[in-house]
């Protein structure tokens, strides 16, 4: 069953955050008047931040199911920074902040520790930016993997090094342009075939539970969150958070940015359980990857009078690889006609 | 306290880092004028209504007392409303408008088989107002008016209340008991009801009955004729008397045959009507084209749908011997028809004259201060005459003659009125900025095509005057009320709540369950105000 759209015929059913007329039980937490607010107001990312956005989701979500039992290890990064600047916190949960490359071992040392006082029922979940992941962290990452630790490992992918300024990392998209990317020449923004896709990486890895999500959809998310909680062992959960500083867009555009990635196909939304892809969200209304690109400075080289339509037409390639690969559109529903059908994924009320 | 080497603050919470000082726009919650509301001649609110229906069982009642504060007449209504609010509607742009007027009518039908009532809302004022004319604007005048505390009698010059809604719609379409069952439940409310009293001189009348104020609203009944040169046998009819007979029980000689001419909404009912009738060949002769007929489409279709033919472009020359004798005509540049001087011939029993209607506006020959233009008597904004204390709306005031324009008269003539009494102007409350489309983010509204209401198949129609269009069942009743987008007024999605990347907004819960937002953490980043699916939060610059 996708995440999408589970109730019928409640104006918005399951798209947004609540709604009145549903159960509170298929609201989401973060419709809830009494979420833990795991990262309170007062922190300093900046305006639109999708990664304060989605921490809140995830650790929201994973405090509720572990009946607030729960320790974070974080990396540094974004992150870290704008939730702690001493000697203000906004955590609002027991949280380690850990080097930019351990995390994940951090992580692992708490849940041993854990283990050994017989503190089973409290939970640990290791977290960092794409940079502190699939870059710096990688090898410990790795590490937790193989060894199957009881930690949900959460990486909040901003597609860069934001906290020091907009640096390439492992996880920055072809042709985005960053502050140590080449400026100007023939082929701007970063370079095409290089990169890594971790969570693929993740599932090669053979750990339990493999998911990935967006701030775009909440009821998605949580229920990610849940499910990689009710699993023991390794697992691994990736969240695209938009980054309105490092992408130059617009504060205001976060999640529609956040959905937009996933109407085009260029972040497939999926979930992989003992290393098999059970679940994808599929597209509700198809988007040229243009209308996402178009948004961001960081893509702004491809278009105007000097724009690069053939870098574009690319780009276009990977989102309609991604949508053949994962399945991403109904059968019954011609791409050119653009909209999928929603109804195969509701159930009646 | 002794700190750690270095250390010189306390250690906290980042509650205490006020970031709303980095904001340059705030968000702020709006209500905007959603476009059915801004559409209804009866100044419905319809969004707000079908808020509470969307609730289902527990919600209908609560919407239908809402509904009811600007209109008495939801099952009429429903029937009978050419709905311009679904015309407006944002969802049409989305996929098809959604239903109103199959909800609207689900709520009075409900209202009407649970028996629910209406309540007075003032105390007894102490005034007297006689309304004349029992018709829609009348009535609703009438039942504003009382539940504004003051006396209200109406004077109909006919035989049974309802005015057009029951001479001019044919049973098809609004069947009585429909109608009946709201008319009384406006009487319940202590309004005086005096059949057959035709008023003379309003102000003659105003005097001797000891009232305050009047409200006129006589309707538009007299049958515009056109001189058609026809023999001696030939039966010619109007239209307007056609249909007030058929309801006082007369069941007109029409023949096999019959012609209508006229090309409005009445044409094609009395085209209809003669059908059922017993008439084997009713002929709508118009002398435009069907892009021009004032009637509308669907009527037409659904007249088409019973067997009645159309003769388009067309004028009736004359009528002898059974025969009509038809001329082309053409349309000219500007689209007025011009005679070609070609004729045909179409046999035809009986000829009906459906030309427009006009009023009998004799109860004010002689009244002081009345001005008349075009057979219509002038008003002010606040609906009143040239005469102090006689108001007037309908059809017999320049407008669009519909029902519901009258019903919207009547309401708004009451108000003032009240005012009026009371000697403190009626102040109407303004007109907030309209919720267009583009201040939606439609993304999150759920894929719903509309639900249709049943129609009666076209052998039942021809043979008898059962309703043709039937209501909506509870759950299709439901599923319609819940396509509402609730255009520019927030309907407690959470989305706010939930998007903030600040937990900057905070959830009042219900009732109302509505969203405050937080300035001491609001950085106005502007989120919540692009994902409000209904466009009810706006950025508004901060002073400097």
């Amino acid at each position: 069953m996708s995440g999408h759209q589970r109730v019928r015929f409640y104006q918005v059913g399951s798209h947004v955050v609540g709604n009145r007329l549903l159960d509170p039980g298929q609201r989401t937490v973060q419709a809830r008047t009494d979420r833990s607010n795991a990262i309170t107001s007062g922190h300093r990312a900046c305006r639109g931040c999708g990664e304060a956005l989605g921490a809140r989701y995830v650790l929201d979500a994973a405090m509720r199911a572990s009946g607030g039992q729960l320790v974070a290890a974080n990396a540094t990064g974004c992150l870290e920074v704008f939730s702690t600047p001493f000697p203000e916190s906004s955590w609002q949960l027991p949280w380690i902040h850990s080097l930019f490359g351990n995390a994940p071992a951090v992580a692992s040392g708490v849940a041993a520790a854990l283990r050994a006082k017989g503190r089973e029922d409290v939970r640990v979940i290791g977290q960092g930016g794409d940079g502190g992941t699939v870059d710096i962290g990688f090898g410990c990452l790795s590490g937790m993997f193989e060894r199957g630790d009881d930690v949900l490992y959460v990486c909040y992918d901003n597609e860069a090094y934001m906290n020091t300024g907009v640096q390439r990392s492992g996880a920055t998209p072809p042709a985005a342009r960053t502050a140590n990317t080449k400026p100007i020449g023939k082929h701007p923004g970063n370079a095409f075939g290089q990169g890594k896709d971790m969570p693929r990486i993740a599932l090669a890895h053979g750990v339990p539970y493999v998911a990935t999500a967006t701030v775009a959809d909440p009821h998605d998310l949580e229920r990610k969150v849940e499910a990689a909680m009710e699993v023991r062992g390794a697992r691994y959960l990736h969240v695209f958070v938009p980054c309105p500083l490092g992408w130059g867009s617009e504060a205001k555009d976060t999640i529609k940015l956040a959905r937009l990635v996933v109407e085009t196909g260029l972040f497939p939304v999926f979930e992989a359980v003992d290393g098999e892809v059970r679940e994808v969200t599929k597209i509700r209304h198809r988007a040229p990857v243009e209308e996402y690109l178009k948004l961001q400075r960081r893509y702004a080289h491809l278009f105007g009078p000097d724009g690069h339509p053939e870098i574009v037409a690319r780009i276009q390639a990977i989102a309609d690889r991604n949508i053949e690969r994962y399945g991403l559109l109904d059968g019954d529903v011609s791409s050119s006609h653009g909209y999928a059908e929603e109804s195969r994924h509701e159930e009646g009320e | 306290m002794k700190k750690p080497y270095a250390i010189t603050l306390d250690v906290g919470s980042s509650l205490a880092n006020h970031t709303g000082s980095w904001r340059d726009e705030r968000a702020v919650y709006v209500d905007r004028m959603p476009p059915c509301n801004d559409a209804c001649p009866a100044g419905e609110n319809v969004q707000a209504w079908l808020y509470e229906a969307e609730e289902g069982d527990g919600g209908y009642e609560r919407a239908w007392r809402k509904l009811v504060k600007e209109n008495p007449f939801p099952a009429v209504m429903g029937r009978v409303c050419y709905h311009p609010c679904e015309g407006a509607c944002n969802r049409g742009q989305l996929d098809e408008a959604v239903g109103i007027h199959a909800v609207e009518r689900f709520l009075g039908d409900e209202a009407i088989r649970r028996g629910w009532r209406f309540e007075r809302e003032a105390e007894p004022s102490g005034k007297r107002v006689l309304v004349v004319g029992a018709g829609p604007s009348g009535l609703s005048a009438a039942y504003h008016l009382a539940r504004l505390g003051h006396a209200v009698t109406i004077h109909e010059a006919g035989p049974m209340a309802g005015g057009m809604m029951r001479f001019g719609i044919p049973r098809y379409r609004l069947p009585r008991e429909v109608l009946e069952a709201e008319v009384e439940r406006i009487l319940d409310l202590g309004v005086e009801l005096v059949l057959n009293r035709k008023v003379e001189r309003i102000d003659a009348e105003m005097r001797e009955g000891g009232f305050d104020a009047a409200f006129l609203a006589v309707g538009a009944h007299i049958g515009r004729r056109a001189y058609v040169p026809a023999g001696e046998a030939e039966r010619i009819i109007d239209a307007v008397s056609l249909l007030e007979g058929l309801e006082e029980g007369e069941r007109p000689l029409l023949g096999r045959r019959v012609a209508v001419y006229g090309g409005g909404n009445t044409a094609i009912d009395v085209a209809r009507t003669a059908r059922r009738l017993g008439a084997r060949d009713a002929v709508v002769v118009y002398r435009r084209t069907r892009e021009r007929m004032p009637a509308h489409d669907f009527e037409v279709a659904e007249a088409e749908e019973e067997g009645v033919m159309m003769r388009w472009l067309s004028t009736v020359r004359h009528f002898d011997g059974g025969k009509l004798e038809l001329e082309r005509m053409e349309l000219d540049e500007e689209g007025f028809p011009q005679s070609t001087g070609e004729t045909e011939e179409l046999e035809a029993d009986s000829l009906v004259l459906a030309l427009g209607q006009e009023a009998d506006l004799s109860l004010l020959e002689g009244v002081e201060g009345i001005e008349v233009a075009d057979g219509v008597v002038q008003v002010g904004p606040d609906m009143m005459t040239g005469h102090p204390g006689v108001f007037a709306g309908g059809d017999m005031v320049p407008a669009e003659r519909t029902v519901t324009v009258g019903v919207g008269h009547g309401k708004l003539a009451a108000r003032n009125i009240d005012g009026w009494l009371r000697g403190a102007a009626y102040q109407h409350p303004p007109r907030p900025e309209l919720a267009g489309f583009e201040t939606l983010n439609t993304w999150y509204y759920s894929d719903a095509p509309r639900a249709h209401q049943p129609a009666l198949e076209a052998a039942r129609r021809t043979t008898g005057f059962e309703e043709v269009v039937g209501g909506l069942d509870p759950a299709n009743a439901l599923f319609e009320a819940r396509r509402c987008l609730s255009c520019g007024n927030c309907f407690s999605c959470d989305n706010c709540y939930g998007v903030c990347p600040d937990n900057a907004v905070i959830k009042l819960g219900a009732p109302g369950e509505r969203y405050e937002i937080d300035y001491d953490y609001c950085k106005g980043c502007g989120i919540c105000v692009e994902e409000c699916p209904c466009g009810a939060i706006e950025m508004v610059p901060e002073q400097t």
